[in-house]
C-alpha cells in the first residue's frame, strides 16, 4: 500500500490525481489552505477507498512553518512513496506590470515556496533512499513570452530546479517528475481565453501524471501535444521571437 | 461561450460558472444582483431544461461525502456523475437503485429530471431511492428536504428541472447486487399488439425495454425486440472502463434518411435471429449500449435533433399508441432506435414524468418541418390522456404543458414560497410561462 502526501491538495489537478491513486487504495496525507474544501476532499478519498486520510491546513507562502507541517505529515505518513505538490496561483500579467509587489508575491508561491518544499522533501525522500516527488510546473516556464512571463519565470526555476534534484537523487533511488500541464480546465483557468480544443479536462491530465509516476518519467508534458507546441516555440529565433505576441 | 443540450438545439450565448464551494454558490444570490441563474449538470437533458442566461454548474460540486457499508446510503454532492457511483460501488456490490440510459449524468440532474429507468415497473423513479437532499434555494438558504422534512419542497425539487433552486447533496439508497453481470432474454414481436403483450407477460422482470420499428407500417407496425434483464447471481464484479471512441465531427446530415434508417432497422431487428435468445452481458451493455460512442448526438449533424417522449396511460394504452406510432410511421421521419417501455405507478413528485402505462421515445433529426408533425402528435397525445417528458422537450407550447402537467400550480407556489420563482429559472421554464 502507498502512503501519498499531497500538497495544494484542493487543486482541481491534485483533486483529480488523488482520486486515480486512490482507485488502488492507500493512506493519504492532505496539506491545503481552504479547511471547507479539505475536509470534503478528504471525506471523498475515504469513501473512494482510501485506507486513511488525514488533512493539516497549510499556507504555501508561510515557508518557515514548511518543516513543522512535513514533519507532521512524514511523522503519520511513516514512509513517503509518493509526494505531489501541485499548489499555485495564476495572476494577470498586466497586473504585474505595474505592481511589484504582486509580481513577487507570484513568484514567492510558485517557486520559493515551492524550492523550499522540495529541499526540504528532498531530504526526507534521500535518507528512505526510495519514492517519487512529482511536481507541477507549466509549459509557460519552457519560454518568457510577453503575455506570461512573471508566472513563466516562476515555473522556470521550478522546472531548473527539480532537473537538478532529480540528478541528485537518481544516485540515492529516489525519483523527480516534472510535470507540464498546457491549458487546463480548472478554477484558476475560469475566464482565461484559449480555442476550447487546447483546453484540457483534469481527469486527463491526471491520467497522464499518474502514468508520469508509475513510469517513473522525467518531464510529463499534459496534454502530450504540448511537447511539440512548445518544440516549436522553443525553437521560434530570438530576433523573430520578440517581434510576435504569444 | 456558445452552450446547447444533448439535442444540440437550441443554442444560446451565455455565461457558464462552475462553483467549487457553497460560498461562491451563495456570493451569485446575494441581494441586490438580481441574476436569474440556470442550474446545470452535464447538460444531458435534450433541449432547454438546462439552459439560460447565467448557467451555475454543477461538475466540480463532485465529492463523495459518506457512505455506509452496511446499509448502503451514499451520501454525496450534487456533481457526482452516475458513472463514478458505479465504478466505486459495483466492485464492493453495489448498484444505482435506478439508471436512465447513460450513467453520464449528474446526480442532481437525476434528480432533477427525476429520471427512470428500466426498472420502473418495479422500482419506480430515481428519487425514489433519495432519502433527502440539500437544496439551496433563492432564498440563499441551504434547506434539508425529504419525505419528513419539507415534504412539499421535497416533492417539488424532485422531477423540478432546477426550478426550486440547487441541489447541493442527496443521499440515495444503493441497491446490493451479487454480480456485475445481467442475465439478460430478448423476445422478437412481429407487432405492436404483440410487443404490447409482452411487456404484460415479462411484468414480473425487474428490467425491461423494448427497441421499437418507428418506419416499418402496415403489419409490421410497431415490431419490437423486447429486453429483459436481471441482475445475475454469480459473476465478474469489475466495473465498465470510460469508452474511448468518440465521434470527432458532425456527420453529414445526408447520411440519415429514410432509406437508411430503414435499412438499420431491417439489420437490427433481423439481426436477432429466434424468438427468444438468452445470454449473461455486463451491465454496460444492457444498460448503456449509446455511452460506448462518445458525443453520439454528433450523428444528427450540426444542426443537431430532438427527441420526443411522451406517455400515455394504460386505459389509452393499445389504441393510443397504434394511432400515434401510424402517425409517425407515415410521417418517415422518426429514425433509428425507438425505445418502448411500460411504466409502473407515478409518485408524488409534483412535475414527474412517468404515470402508468406505456411510453415510446424517439429522436427526429432537426429541420423545420418536424415541427408541425411534432404539433400534430402532441395533440394526440393530449387527447389520450398523456403527457411529454421535460428532459427531452425544446419545443412544447405553454398550453400544452399546463393541461398535462395540472400539479403545475401547487409546484409555483413552492418555488414562490422559497424564494425561487424569479432566481432559478431556464429557457424552458420562460417558454412554458413558469417565469410570470
Amino acid at each position: 500500500m502507498k502512503n501519498i502526501l499531497i500538497i495544494g491538495a484542493t487543486s482541481a489537478i491534485a483533486d483529480a490525481v488523488a482520486r486515480k491513486l486512490v482507485e488502488r487504495g492507500g493512506r493519504f496525507y492532505l496539506l491545503a489552505r481552504n479547511t471547507e474544501r479539505l475536509a470534503v476532499i478528504a471525506s471523498d478519498l475515504a469513501v473512494r477507498g482510501a485506507t486513511e486520510v488525514e488533512v493539516s491546513t497549510f499556507d504555501a507562502n508561510d515557508t518557515v512553518s514548511h518543516q513543522g507541517c512535513l514533519e507532521k505529515a512524514h511523522t503519520w505518513l511513516g514512509t513517503i512513496n509518493i509526494a505531489f505538490i501541485a499548489h499555485g496561483t495564476l495572476g494577470d500579467q498586466k497586473e504585474y506590470e505595474v505592481n511589484v509587489e504582486c509580481a513577487l508575491r507570484e513568484i514567492q508561491t510558485n517557486a520559493v515556496s515551492t524550492i523550499s518544499l522540495l529541499t526540504r522533501l528532498a531530504n526526507i525522500i534521500e535518507s528512505q533512499g526510495h519514492g517519487t516527488i512529482a511536481v507541477i510546473s507549466s509549459v509557460a516556464g519552457d519560454r518568457g513570452r510577453p503575455s506570461n512571463y512573471v508566472y513563466g519565470t516562476a515555473k522556470a526555476a521550478v522546472t531548473t530546479f527539480c532537473e537538478g534534484l532529480r540528478a541528485r537523487l537518481y544516485k540515492k533511488g529516489a525519483h523527480v517528475l516534472t510535470i507540464k500541464p498546457g491549458i487546463v480546465r480548472t478554477p484558476m483557468t475560469d475566464g482565461f481565453e484559449a480555442p476550447e480544443i487546447l483546453i484540457a479536462d483534469p481527469e486527463a491530465v491526471a491520467q497522464d501524471i499518474v502514468r508520469g509516476i508509475e513510469k517513473k518519467k522525467d518531464t510529463v508534458y499534459t496534454p502530450w501535444y504540448w511537447k511539440y507546441i512548445m518544440m516549436g516555440i522553443i525553437h521560434i529565433p530570438g530576433f523573430l521571437f520578440k517581434k510576435i505576441n504569444i | 461561450m456558445n452552450v446547447h443540450g444533448w439535442g444540440k438545439y437550441p443554442v444560446i450565448d451565455a455565461e457558464v460558472s462552475a462553483p467549487s464551494m457553497l460560498a461562491h454558490l451563495r456570493d451569485l444570490l446575494t441581494p441586490g444582483t438580481d441574476k436569474r441563474l440556470t442550474p446545470r449538470g452535464f447538460g444531458r437533458s435534450y433541449g432547454d431544461s438546462s439552459l439560460g442566461k447565467t448557467m451555475v454548474s454543477t461538475i466540480r460540486l463532485n465529492h463523495m461525502l459518506d457512505f455506509d457499508q452496511k446499509s448502503g446510503v451514499l451520501h454525496c454532492q450534487s456533481g457526482v456523475p452516475l458513472a463514478d457511483i458505479l465504478k466505486v460501488f459495483v466492485p464492493r456490490g453495489w448498484f444505482l437503485p435506478v439508471t436512465p440510459g447513460t450513467k453520464y449524468v449528474t446526480v442532481g440532474g437525476a434528480i432533477a429530471s427525476d429520471v427512470h429507468g428500466k426498472n420502473h415497473h418495479v422500482d419506480g423513479c430515481f428519487c425514489d431511492h433519495v432519502l433527502f437532499l440539500e437544496l439551496l434555494t433563492g432564498n440563499g438558504e441551504v434547506v434539508r428536504c425529504s419525505l419528513q422534512e419539507q415534504s412539499g419542497l421535497f416533492h417539488a425539487t424532485c422531477g423540478g428541472m432546477g426550478l426550486t433552486g440547487m441541489v447541493l447533496t442527496a443521499a440515495i439508497q444503493l441497491k446490493s447486487i451479487k454480480s456485475a453481470c445481467i442475465d439478460q432474454v430478448t423476445y422478437k414481436a412481429a407487432g405492436l399488439d404483440e410487443s404490447l403483450e409482452q411487456f404484460e407477460q415479462h411484468a414480473d422482470e425487474p428490467y425491461s425495454v423494448a427497441w421499437i420499428d418507428c418506419i416499418s407500417g402496415g403489419r409490421a407496425l410497431g415490431r419490437s425486440l423486447l429486453m429483459t434483464g436481471r441482475h445475475a447471481s454469480e459473476g465478474e464484479s469489475w466495473a465498465h472502463r470510460d469508452s474511448r471512441i468518440t465521434m470527432p465531427f458532425d456527420m453529414p446530415a445526408i447520411l440519415l434518411n429514410p432509406f437508411s434508417i430503414k435499412v438499420f432497422n431491417m439489420f437490427y431487428y433481423h439481426k436477432v435471429r429466434h424468438r427468444e435468445t438468452r445470454v449473461s452481458v455486463h451491465y454496460e451493455p444492457f444498460f448503456y449500449p449509446l455511452d460506448r460512442i462518445g458525443n453520439w448526438n454528433r450523428m444528427y449533424g450540426k444542426s443537431g435533433f430532438i427527441q420526443y417522449q411522451f406517455v400515455v396511460p394504460k386505459e389509452a394504452g393499445k389504441k393510443a399508441m397504434k394511432s400515434i406510432l401510424k402517425v409517425i410511421a407515415g410521417s418517415r421521419k422518426g429514425s433509428f432506435l425507438a425505445v418502448l417501455k411500460a411504466f409502473g405507478p407515478c409518485n408524488n413528485n409534483l412535475l414527474s414524468f412517468p404515470v402508468e402505462g406505456y411510453t415510446l421515445a424517439l429522436d427526429f433529426a432537426f429541420n423545420a418541418d418536424v415541427f408541425p408533425l411534432l404539433d400534430r402528435l402532441d395533440a394526440m397525445v393530449l387527447d389520450y390522456g398523456g403527457k411529454l417528458y421535460l428532459t427531452k422537450d425544446a419545443r412544447m407550447s405553454g398550453t400544452t404543458f399546463r393541461q398535462s402537467y395540472p400539479q403545475w400550480e401547487a409546484f409555483q407556489k413552492i418555488r414562490d414560497a422559497c424564494g425561487s420563482l424569479h432566481r432559478f429559472t431556464s429557457l424552458q421554464s420562460h417558454r412554458l410561462g413558469l417565469d410570470e
